[in-house]
C-alpha cells in the first residue's frame, strides 16, 4: 500500500502557531525532506522554520538564488526521490511559472505554497490579497492540470499541507497551497493528532514512467540512482520518456492523459464544506481567509432568521463545478466575496444555473464580516 | 573499443541529431570514453542538460539517468538532485547560451556553493538551434543573424568567470584537442567540488557559414589556429595573444 501511518512532527495536543509555522510542521509531518526557496514577504517564516526543522530531521534545505532555481531544484530533488517543496508569494510565484509547467509536464510530485499578497507586481508586500488563484491554474503556457488547496485557518495550513503532499504524490502533480498573508501571519491554536496518514509515490521497476493503462491511473515513478536509466524531459515524450517532438498522436495522447488523470479523479480530489444550505435562498460561496468573515456574517444573519447559506471551497482547482452547479439549482443567488477582481466568481459562472454576484475588494485588507453582512442584506 | 563503448549508449537510439561538422559528437564520445576510462557504472551517473543542441548530447543518447530540463536551469535542477542524493554522480552538459546567458546566475551560484557538479559547456559561440543568433560568447565583430553588421559586444571569458565565482577545477579545451579534453573530463569526474570545462565546438551551419567558414575543415582549422595552450601563452605579449583562446586548466589541477 502506498498509504502509511507515521508519527506527527510535533507532540500531540494543543499548540499555538502562526499559519506559516504550521505549514512547515505539516510538511515535516508529511515526510517532506527537501526545501529550496528564496526569501519573500509574507512567506519567509515557512522557509526559516524549514531550515531549522530539516536540520533536525536529516533533510536538505537550500536557499537558492531566485525562485526560478528554487522550483527547479525542487523538481530535481523530487526525481532524486524526495518529497520536496518551496514557498513564495506573488512576485516569486510569477517567476516559478516556467518550472511549474515543467513539473506538470514531467508529472513531478511537489508542493508549492503561495502566501498571497496584494499584487500585481511588487504591490503591497505586507498586505493581503487573493489575486493568484487564476495564475495558479493558468500561469504556465500550454494545457495542464494542477491541484490547488485553499486553507482558512492555522489548523488547515497544517492539515492541507499534509494533504497537498499526499495529493502530489498520489497523482504525480504539482500541488499548491494558496494561503493568504492574513492566514500566514495569523496565530491561533493548532491541534496535533499523534498520527498522520501519508501517501508515498508508487514505484515499479521496468515500467514506463510516463504511460498508464487507463486515463485515471497514475504511472509509477522511479527515482534517479535506482538503475532505471530514466529519461525525463520537458519536451513531448512517449511512455519511456523519449522525445517525440513532431508526432501529433504522441503529443495529443500525453496532453489528454496529464489532464484526464486529474479531471477524471475529481471526486476523490475535490473537497468543499457547507453549512445552512438546506433552505437557503442566498448562498455565500467563499474560500481562504474570506470564508472566516463570510461564516461570521452568515451565522449572524441566520440568528436573525434570514435564509442564507454558506459553501466553502477547500479545493479551488480542479474547480468544484459540480458542487457549484448543484448549489445553484437550490438557491436563488450566489454571492462570491473575494480579495481580487472576481477570479472565483467568474469561474463559478461557468457552472451556475443562478445569478452569481461577485463582491471584490482589492485594497490590501481582509473583507470584514460587517461588509459581507451589509452586502448580503441587499440580496435578502 | 567501439563495441566496448556501446554499453554506454541507450539501446534503440540509432543516430545523433547533430549537423555535419558539429563538434558535439566528438564531445559525446569523449565523455563516454572518460567514464569508461575511470570504470564508472553508468547507473551511478545522472546527466542533466538544459535546452539547445548541446543539451541533446546526453539525452537521449546516454544509457543512464538523464534529466533534460528547461532553458538555463539545468544547474538548478542538478543542485536539487545532488543535494538530496549525494551518491549520484551528477554531470551537467549544456551550451554556452544555456549555461551563461539565460542560466548565468545559476552557474555562478553553484560555483560559489561548491556543489559537487561536473559542468561541461559546449561552446559553439552562437545560438545554433534557433538559427544563429548572437551569443554572450560570440567574438566581437563576428556576423550572426541578429548582428548583421558584426557583433558590437565583447564575449565572456567563461573560465575566468567560473574561476572568479569559486569553481574548484576549471578548464578549457577544444574538440580539436581530444586527448587533453578527455583527460580533463576524467579529472573533473575524479575531483570533488564544482568542476567546469569549457569545450570549444564548431558549428558549421550557423556560426561558420556566416563568417567565411562554410565547411567543417575550415572552422576546425580556425579553431586549431586560435587555440593556444596555457604554457605557450605565458611567454607571449598582449599583442601576440590578441584573438587567441588560451586552453588548459585553472584552479585545483
Amino acid at each position: 500500500m502506498a498509504w502509511k501511518r507515521i508519527k506527527a512532527s510535533l507532540p500531540p495536543g494543543r499548540h499555538y502557531f502562526s499559519g506559516n509555522e504550521a505549514v512547515a510542521e505539516g510538511a515535516i509531518s508529511a515526510g517532506c525532506r527537501f526545501y529550496a526557496g528564496y526569501p519573500i514577504t509574507p512567506s519567509s517564516e515557512i522557509m526559516e522554520r524549514m531550515a531549522h526543522r530539516l536540520g533536525q530531521t536529516g533533510g536538505v534545505f537550500v536557499q537558492m538564488e531566485d525562485e526560478l532555481s528554487s522550483i527547479s531544484a525542487v523538481t530535481g530533488a523530487s526525481w532524486a526521490g524526495a518529497k520536496a517543496m518551496t514557498a513564495t508569494s506573488g512576485p516569486g510565484f510569477s517567476l516559478m511559472m516556467e518550472g511549474i509547467g515543467y513539473a506538470a509536464f514531467t508529472e513531478t510530485p511537489c508542493v508549492i505554497v503561495d502566501i498571497q499578497r496584494a499584487g500585481p507586481s511588487t504591490g503591497q508586500a505586507t498586505r493581503v490579497g487573493s489575486g493568484d488563484i487564476m495564475q495558479a491554474k493558468w500561469g504556465s503556457h500550454g494545457d495542464y492540470q494542477i491541484i490547488v488547496l485553499s486553507p482558512w485557518s492555522v489548523q488547515e495550513m497544517y492539515e492541507q499541507t499534509i494533504q497537498a503532499f499526499n495529493l502530489a504524490e498520489r497523482y504525480r502533480v504539482p500541488t499548491f497551497l494558496m494561503g493568504e498573508e492574513a492566514v500566514g501571519h495569523l496565530r491561533e491554536n493548532l491541534e496535533i493528532e499523534p498520527w498522520v496518514r501519508v501517501f508515498d509515490r508508487k514505484k515499479a521497476t521496468g515500467r514506463p514512467p510516463f504511460e498508464a493503462k487507463s486515463p485515471r491511473q497514475i504511472p509509477p515513478m522511479p527515482s534517479f540512482g535506482e538503475g532505471e536509466r530514466l529519461l525525463v524531459t520537458g519536451s513531448t515524450h512517449d511512455g519511456l520518456g523519449i522525445r517525440r517532438t513532431d508526432d501529433p498522436k504522441v503529443h495529443a495522447r500525453l496532453i489528454e492523459r496529464i489532464n484526464d488523470k486529474i479531471l477524471l479523479n475529481k471526486p476523490t480530489i475535490v473537497d468543499v464544506d457547507g453549512f445552512f444550505l438546506d433552505d437557503a435562498r442566498v448562498a455565500v460561496l467563499c474560500y481562504g481567509f474570506t470564508a472566516r468573515s463570510s461564516l461570521s456574517a452568515v451565522k449572524g444573519l441566520r440568528e436573525e432568521g434570514y435564509r442564507v447559506g454558506f459553501m466553502r471551497l477547500k479545493t479551488l482547482w480542479p474547480f468544484p463545478h459540480e458542487n457549484v452547479g448543484e448549489l445553484s439549482e437550490r438557491v436563488e443567488r450566489i454571492f462570491v466575496p473575494e480579495m481580487n477582481r472576481g477570479q472565483v466568481g467568474g469561474e463559478a459562472m461557468k457552472s451556475s444555473q443562478c445569478e452569481i454576484i461577485s463582491f471584490c475588494q482589492t485594497n490590501g485588507e481582509v473583507i470584514r464580516p460587517e461588509v459581507i453582512r451589509k452586502e448580503l442584506m441587499r440580496l435578502l | 573499443m567501439v563495441r566496448a563503448m556501446e554499453q554506454y549508449l541507450r539501446p534503440g537510439i540509432p543516430t545523433t541529431p547533430f549537423c555535419p561538422g558539429c563538434g558535439h559528437g566528438i564531445l559525446l564520445g569523449l565523455i563516454l570514453r572518460a567514464i569508461h576510462g575511470l570504470d564508472i557504472d553508468m547507473r551511478e551517473m545522472l546527466f542533466v542538460s538544459g535546452i539547445g543542441c548541446a543539451a541533446w548530447i546526453p539525452s537521449p543518447h546516454f544509457n543512464a539517468d538523464t534529466l533534460h530540463t528547461t532553458h538555463g536551469r539545468a544547474i538548478a535542477f542538478a543542485t536539487g538532485a545532488k543535494l538530496y542524493n549525494p551518491k549520484l554522480r551528477v554531470m551537467v552538459i549544456s551550451g554556452d547560451g544555456d549555461l551563461f546567458s539565460i542560466g548565468g546566475n545559476h552557474l555562478i551560484h553553484a560555483a560559489r556553493r561548491d556543489i559537487d557538479l561536473k559542468v561541461i559547456c559546449a561552446n559553439n559561440m552562437i545560438y545554433g538551434m534557433t538559427g544563429g543568433q548572437v551569443a554572450s560568447t560570440t567574438p566581437r565583430g563576428f556576423t550572426t543573424s541578429t548582428t548583421p553588421l558584426g557583433n558590437p559586444d565583447r564575449p565572456f571569458d567563461l573560465c575566468k568567470l567560473v574561476e572568479a565565482a569559486g569553481g574548484r577545477y576549471v578548464a578549457r579545451y577544444s574538440v580539436t584537442q581530444p586527448l587533453a579534453l578527455m583527460e580533463s573530463i576524467k579529472k573533473a569526474l575524479f575531483l570533488e567540488g564544482f568542476s567546469f570545462i569549457e569545450v570549444l565546438s564548431p558549428c558549421v551551419p550557423q556560426f561558420g557559414s556566416k563568417n567565411l567558414m562554410e565547411s567543417a575543415p575550415k572552422i576546425i582549422e580556425w579553431l586549431m589556429e586560435k587555440c593556444i595552450p596555457r604554457e605557450k601563452a605565458e611567454g607571449l605579449s598582449r599583442e601576440e595573444l590578441n584573438g587567441k583562446i588560451i586552453t588548459g586548466e585553472w584552479g585545483d589541477v
